[in-house]
C-alpha cells in the first residue's frame, strides 16, 4: 500500500473512459500492461484492481480516522479486511478520509463517498474524494541560515528543474517545488520527474535537491536539512540585532563588547540601541558592512555556510578598525553566531590588537543558551492544491456554490483529516501541512498529476442548499459494512474534522 | 501505467509495477548506493513491458517457451528447464527472475558491498567476500495476522558469502500462487532466486497426501489467466492426522533430495501443520526451528 499508482480506478487509465463492461462479464484491466482479464468477482493478478459488479474497482482499503480516546492515543479497535459485525458506530468516533477513496471520473459523476454522520446531534454530510490535482505545489520551509543558492535559482531533481528557490523567511530558506509548469509544461521527463517528486514530499519520504549556483539538499518533511552533507541543528534565536536585543543584560558586566555575526544583520552591542539604553561605555571596533542603523549592519561579507549565515570562517576578517580614542586596552570582545555554534573572545593588548583568550564562565553561559534558545532545526512542507476546478462538480450540481460556502465557513475543509486552510479569494485554493496527513497520503496518475484526499465536510441542510448529490448520501454504517477499509488514528494536533467551523 | 517507486524509509526501495513489487535495499558507500538504485530503476522499467509480449509463450509448457527472448524470460526458462519431465510452465519462476534480473543492475557498479532484491518473498542476494546476509523464516504467517500480531520467527540462518547461495524463494498454498501440494511453506535456498522459486514451487507440490480435509478446485475455477488450466489446486487444508502429515513430509522430502543430489538447490525448509524438515546441502547452513 506503499505506492498507489492510480486511484483514478473506475476509469480506462489511458482514454479516460469508464470501464463499466455490464454486470456478469469479464473485464480487461488496463491499468498495467498485463491487460488481466478479470471476471466478475475476483481481482487481477497484482491484487489491486478488481472486477465489482462488472467495474473495474480499485481495491486498496478506504483509510477511516478513528478518534483519539482520551490522551493515550488508542483508538476504537477495528480489524482491518474484517468483515463488519453490524454493530452501531458512534457517528462521531469516525471520519472517512480521502485516503484510499479512490475518484470518479467524468467529473460530473458524484464523489465517490458522500457520507452523513451525526455528530453532537446535527447531520453533517462529508464529501470524500481523492482529488487529481495538475495545479498544486508544495511549499518547503528549510530553518537554516546558510546560503543555499540565490532567489530565484532553479532547483533541481535528477537533473531536471522542479521549483525555485524562493523569498527568504525568518530564520529559513524557502523553496516552491512542483507546479503545473514543471508538472505539464516542460519536458515529459521533467514533469515525470517532478511529479514523483512531489509524490515522495508529500508522503514525507526524504528527497534530494540541487540548487543551481548553490548547494545540495537532502529535504524531508519534519526532519533537519541536509545542507552539502552537513545535518543543521539549531535554527537561529533571531537575527544578529535581535540577538543583541535578547541578550544584552546578560552580558553586562561580563565582557564590554558583543558582535554577533548575522549574514542578515550584524550587532554591535555598545553601539546599539541596547547597548546605549544600559549606558555601557562606546566599545569602539568597527566592523565592515553597511551600517544599517546605530549597531546594525548589513553585508558584513558574503553568504555561505560559515559564521551565521556568513562565508566568514575567521571572525575577525569582519573587523574594519579599531578606533584608538574609544577602544582600551583589556576590553573584553565576544564574537558569536546567532546560533551560538560558533564563538570567539578576545582582549585588547596594550596595542590595542584583539587577542584571543579562555572565554569566561559566565559568557560562555551566555553563549550556551543562545544555543539553547535556538528552535531544532526542520524542514516543513505544506501542500498546496487548487480544488476550485471540476472537482467541484463531485460534490455539487452548482460548482460556485462550493466555492461560497467555503469562503462563508459553512464547508470544513480537510487533507486526509488535516484541516487546511484555503486562500481567500477566487477559487478553492487549500494549503496543508504534509506532516498533519496520514502516511502515504498521496499519489500520482501518469498525465501527470498529483493525487492527494480531500473532505469537505457541512451541515446536512447546507448540503442540500448548496445543490449536493443528496440522493447519493450513505450512512457511515453502511460504509463501513461495504467498503474494504482500515481505521488509524489521526494526528492528535488535528481538530476532530466533524466538529466542523469553531 | 507505468512502473511506480516510493523510498519506503531511509534505506529501502519500493518499485512497483502491475502484479510486481520489489523491495530492494543496498549497503556501501552513499554515492555507490545511489547509482545502483539509478541502475535497478532504468532496468525495471521494461520488464514487465517485455514479459507481457511473451506472455503466451511463459504461460504454455517449458518446451514451448524455448523460444522466448527477453532477459527475465531467458531466466525463467533456465531455471525450469530441469524440470520439464513434469509440467511446468517458466511462470514458476518469474518472481525470482525478475529479483535475479534487477539484483544484477543494483550490483553491476563498484561499491556495493550487500544487496537484497524483494520480490513478494523471493529474494535475489548479492553478497561481497566477506559479508553475510540474515533471513528469518515464518511457516505460518496467516496464523499470526489473524491473531493480530506480527509474526514470530519460527527459525532463522545466515548466509555467507562464500556459500553458493544468492536466491531464496518460498512456495505454499496459502502463497499468492497456486500449489499442488498441502505444504504451509517450502523455502529453499539455490544459486539464484529464479532457481529457488522454481524448486520450491516443485518441492512444495510435492508435499501432498490424498485426505479428505485437503480440498482442491481446477485452478481456472478460481482465477483467469492462469497457467495451471484444469490442474487441481489447493483451496483448504483442513486438520490432518499425524501419519497424513508425516506422509506429506516424506513426499516432498524425497523430491527435495533428488534436487539437492543434481544440484538444483543448496537447501530446503518442508513446513506442514507445525512440523518441519530439512534438507541441508551446506551442513548446518540452515538452522529451523520447529
Amino acid at each position: 500500500m506503499t505506492t498507489r499508482a492510480d486511484p483514478a480506478a473506475q476509469v480506462d487509465a489511458e482514454s479516460g473512459a469508464p470501464a463499466d463492461a455490464g454486470p456478469g462479464r469479464k473485464i480487461v484491466c488496463n491499468a498495467c500492461p498485463v491487460l488481466c482479464n478479470i471476471t466478475e468477482g475476483r481481482a487481477g493478478a497484482c491484487d489491486r484492481y478488481a472486477n465489482v459488479d462488472g467495474r473495474l474497482t480499485r481495491v486498496d482499503p478506504l483509510l477511516l480516522l478513528g478518534r483519539l480516546a482520551g490522551s493515550q492515543g488508542a483508538v476504537v479497535p477495528f480489524l482491518a479486511g474484517e468483515p463488519w459485525g453490524g454493530k452501531l458506530v458512534s457517528d462521531a468516533s469516525v471520519f472517512v478520509t480521502g485516503v484510499g477513496a479512490g475518484t470518479t471520473y467524468p467529473d460530473y459523476k458524484p464523489a465517490p463517498f458522500i457520507v452523513a454522520s451525526k455528530p453532537a446531534g446535527v447531520d453533517m454530510v462529508t464529501v470524500v474524494t481523492e482529488g487529481i490535482f495538475s495545479y498544486c505545489s508544495f511549499k518547503v520551509k528549510i530553518d537554516t541560515d546558510r546560503y543555499i543558492g540565490p532567489e530565484q535559482a532553479n532547483v533541481r531533481c535528477e537533473g531536471e528543474v522542479v521549483g525555485h528557490v524562493t523569498t527568504m523567511e525568518y530564520g529559513s530558506q524557502m523553496l516552491s517545488l512542483g507546479g503545473v509548469r514543471h508538472l505539464t509544461g516542460g519536458s515529459k521527463k521533467e514533469g515525470r520527474v517532478t511529479c514523483e517528486l512531489m509524490m515522495n514530499l508529500g508522503n514525507r519520504q526524504a528527497v534530494e535537491l540541487e540548487v543551481e549556483g548553490g548547494s545540495k539538499l537532502l529535504v524531508q518533511a519534519g526532519k533537519a536539512p541536509l545542507i552539502d552533507g552537513v545535518e543543521e541543528n539549531r535554527m537561529r534565536v533571531g537575527c544578529g540585532s535581535a540577538t543583541i536585543g535578547i541578550f544584552a543584560t546578560q552580558w553586562l558586566g561580563h565582557v564590554d563588547e558583543v558582535i554577533v555575526v548575522d549574514d542578515h544583520i550584524t550587532g554591535v552591542l555598545t553601539e546599539h540601541q541596547a547597548g546605549r539604553f544600559l549606558e555601557m561605555r562606546p566599545g569602539g571596533i568597527r566592523v565592515i558592512g553597511r551600517k544599517s542603523t546605530p549597531g546594525r549592519y548589513f553585508q558584513v561579507a558574503n553568504p555561505g555556510s560559515g559564521w551565521g549565515g556568513t562565508d566568514i570562517t575567521d571572525p575577525l576578517k569582519i573587523i574594519k578598525s579599531i578606533d584608538r580614542g574609544e577602544a582600551w586596552p583589556g576590553e573584553r570582545v565576544l564574537m558569536v553566531s546567532t546560533t551560538g555554534e560558533d564563538h570567539a573572545y578576545f582582549v585588547l593588548d596594550e596595542a590595542l590588537r584583539l587577542v584571543p583568550a579562555e572565554m569566561p564562565a559566565p559568557v560562555k553561559k551566555v553563549v550556551e543558551r543562545i544555543g539553547e534558545n535556538c528552535e531544532p532545526a526542520l524542514c516543513t512542507v505544506l501542500f498546496m492544491g487548487g480544488a476550485g476546478g471540476s472537482l467541484r462538480a463531485g460534490v455539487t450540481e452548482n460548482p460556485v456554490a462550493l466555492t461560497r460556502s467555503i469562503k462563508d465557513l459553512l464547508v470544513n475543509v480537510t487533507c486526509g483529516g488535516a484541516p487546511a486552510y484555503v486562500w481567500p479569494g477566487g477559487g478553492i485554493m487549500a494549503m496543508v501541512d504534509v506532516s498533519r496527513m496520514p502516511e502515504n497520503s498521496f499519489g500520482r496518475v501518469p498525465t501527470p498529476a498529483i493525487v492527494a484526499p480531500i473532505e469537505f465536510t457541512m451541515r446536512a441542510a447546507d448540503y442540500a442548499a448548496l445543490g449536493g448529490h443528496v440522493q447519493r448520501v450513505r450512512a457511515l454504517e453502511d460504509v463501513l459494512a461495504t467498503e474494504r477499509h482500515r481505521i488509524i488514528a489521526g494526528d492528535a494536533r488535528n481538530p476532530w474534522p466533524l466538529d466542523g467551523k469553531g | 501505467m507505468g512502473p511506480v517507486r516510493a523510498q519506503l524509509d531511509a534505506t529501502r526501495l519500493h518499485f512497483q509495477h502491475g502484479p510486481i513489487d520489489l523491495v530492494i535495499e543496498a549497503a556501501g558507500e552513499r554515492d555507490a548506493v545511489a547509482a545502483a538504485y539509478r541502475r535497478a530503476w532504468e532496468r525495471f522499467q521494461d520488464v514487465l513491458g517485455r514479459l507481457v509480449e511473451e506472455l503466451p509463450a511463459l504461460r504454455s509448457h517449458v518446451d514451448r517457451a524455448q523460444g522466448v527472448k527477453g532477459p527475465v524470460a531467458r531466466r525463467m526458462l533456465a531455471a525450469c528447464l530441469p524440470y520439464r519431465d513434469v509440467f511446468i510452465t517458466p511462470m514458476a519462476a518469474v518472481a525470482g527472475a525478475v529479483a535475479d534480473e534487477i539484483i544484477a543492475a543494483v550490483s553491476d557498479g563498484e561499491g556495493i558491498s550487500k544487496a537484497y532484491v524483494n520480490n513478494g518473498g523471493d529474494i535475489a542476494l548479492h553478497l561481497e567476500s566477506g559479508e553475510r546476509f540474515s533471513v528469518g523464516l515464518v511457516s505460518d504467517p496467516a496464523h499470526a495476522l489473524r491473531h493480530g500480531h506480527t509474526p514470530a520467527l519460527d527459525g532463522s540462518f545466515e548466509i555467507l558469502a562464500s556459500q553458493p547461495v544468492r536466491g531464496i524463494a518460498s512456495s505454499g498454498w496459502r502463497g499468492r500462487s497456486f500449489s499442488l501440494g498441502i505444504a504451509d511453506s517450502v523455502t529453499v535456498l539455490a544459486r539464484d532466486a529464479a532457481a529457488a522459486d522454481a524448486a520450491a514451487t516443485m518441492i512444495a507440490n510435492a508435499v501432498d497426501v490424498d485426505d479428505p480435509a485437503v480440498v482442491r478446485r481446477p485452478a481456472e475455477e478460481l482465477a483467469d489467466d492462469t497457467d495451471l488450466g484444469k490442474l487441481p489446486v489447493t483451496v483448504a487444508v483442513g486438520r490432518l492426522p499425524e501419519h497424513a502429515v508425516q506422509c506429506a513430509l516424506d513426499s516432498g522430502e524425497r523430491r527435495a533430495r533428488v534436487l539437492l543430489a543434481e544440484g538444483l538447490i543448496a537447501c530446503a525448509a518442508l513446513s506442514l501443520q507445525s512440523r518441519v524438515r530439512v534438507v541441508d546441502g551446506m551442513r548446518g547452513g540452515l538452522r529451523a526451528a520447529a
